[in-house]
């Protein structure tokens, strides 16, 4: 599987380790080179400094090629025009982005693209958390850290052929 | 028309200025609270402080009655999302996008946007244009292409208009053959002066055509 991630911030450079240590090959896009840190040195994955919204930088970063594209940088519009453009204009078998504003997350999801707003998501969450809704072990579960680890986590590398 | 223009640089201000000036309802929003500031000091109630993406804004400042929406910030990826959340939330009537890298006009058609303006590609068409203007450009090659017969239209940039053709320093090889002056084709004389927009047909070997060049365009 080759997966391109924009956005190297706290969400880009987890997931990226993960697609990385589960053996896909995966290439980052950001605005710096210095979010590239996050990575840490044994990341094996491409790295590119230039914008996601760009399509001659996501040309170069292979995404003619690429199975999965995610956007995650902190700006929602930039977001759904890099996964736009990866679904319109590339064909991207898979494109999903990460939103802050539930408004925007539901127009878009709407239009076909996988759309978590993590605000929705955490706000629900908290809200069923302290009206006693059996939630604990849910949230446990989608919280382990899943990289680093001994095993690889669940292989995505033969998804989305 | 009540027109509703996202984005308050400069672009924005005057077209707000413009559109209020021609009779129109308009409000601009800016999300920048120092630069709101400056444009409601100007523009009184023409101006509002807002991010145009968040629904919650669009419903205040009424989206929905909106004729026409403009999208003028110095970021595509606002512009485009302003767009689209318009025609999908309010079903706004026309949508016009400022696109500042001219490579994404394609996309914003393609992503449902009704009009996009690109300043990059407009002056980078009148550049190109100018420049064309005085090409060489061949109409037929003669026996076997040996001499050719071509076409050179004058710019007012190129240095000939205003000379005689036996001042025009031709190289061997060449021969102007005709002139012709608003659709009339006039048999050239040494001390017949060429003007701006006059075309040139000359008689030129082939392989002094690049010398020709030289001749009519000049380096500028």
């Amino acid at each position: 599987m080759k997966a391109i991630i924009v956005g190297c911030g706290r969400v880009g450079s987890t997931l990226a380790r993960m697609f990385a240590e589960s053996g896909a090959d995966v290439t980052i896009i950001d605005l710096t080179s210095d979010a590239f840190r996050r990575l840490g040195k044994k990341f094996r994955g491409s790295r590119i400094v230039g914008t996601g919204t760009d399509m001659s930088v996501l040309e170069r970063a292979g995404i003619k090629e690429t199975n999965v594209f995610v956007a995650v940088t902190d700006g929602d519009n930039r977001n759904l025009m890099a996964t736009q453009i990866a679904k319109t204009v590339f064909d991207v078998p898979l494109v999903m982005t990460r939103v802050y504003d539930p408004a925007r997350a539901e127009a878009y999801r709407e239009m076909g693209i996988h759309t978590l707003c993590t605000t929705s998501i955490a706000a629900n969450l908290m809200f069923d958390l302290a009206g006693g809704v059996p939630v604990e072990a849910m949230i446990s579960e989608l919280q382990k850290t899943r990289t680093g680890q001994k095993e690889a986590p669940t292989t995505v590398t033969e998804a989305q052929k | 028309m009540y027109c509703i223009i996202i984005g308050g640089g400069n672009v924005g201000y005057y077209l707000t200025k413009d559109l209020v000036a021609a009779g129109h309802e308009v409000l601009l929003l800016e999300k920048n609270r120092t630069r709101a500031a400056q444009l409601i000091e100007e523009l009184g109630d023409s101006a509002i402080q807002g991010d145009g993406c968040e629904v919650r804004i669009m419903e205040e400042v009424g989206f929905g009655r909106a004729d026409v929406i403009v999208a003028v910030t110095g970021e595509d990826e606002d512009n485009l999302v302003v767009c689209q959340m318009a025609k999908r939330k309010f079903a706004s009537a026309r949508t016009i996008a400022r696109v500042n890298s001219p490579i994404n006009e394609p996309l914003f058609a393609k992503l449902g946007i009704d009009t996009t303006v690109s300043s990059t590609r407009i002056i980078f068409n009148l550049i190109e244009q100018e420049i064309e203007s005085d090409q060489v450009v061949p109409l037929a090659a003669l026996s076997k292409g040996n001499l050719e017969i071509v076409q050179i239209e004058l710019s007012k940039q190129s240095p000939i208009p205003g000379k005689a053709i036996a001042d025009i320093a031709m190289p061997t090889g060449a021969h102007i053959i005709a002139v012709i002056r608003e659709n009339i084709a006039l048999l050239p004389s040494p001390e017949m002066r060429l003007l701006a927009n006059d075309t040139v047909l000359a008689l030129v070997a082939a392989d002094r055509e690049g010398e020709l060049r030289g001749s009519f365009v000049g380096s500028y």
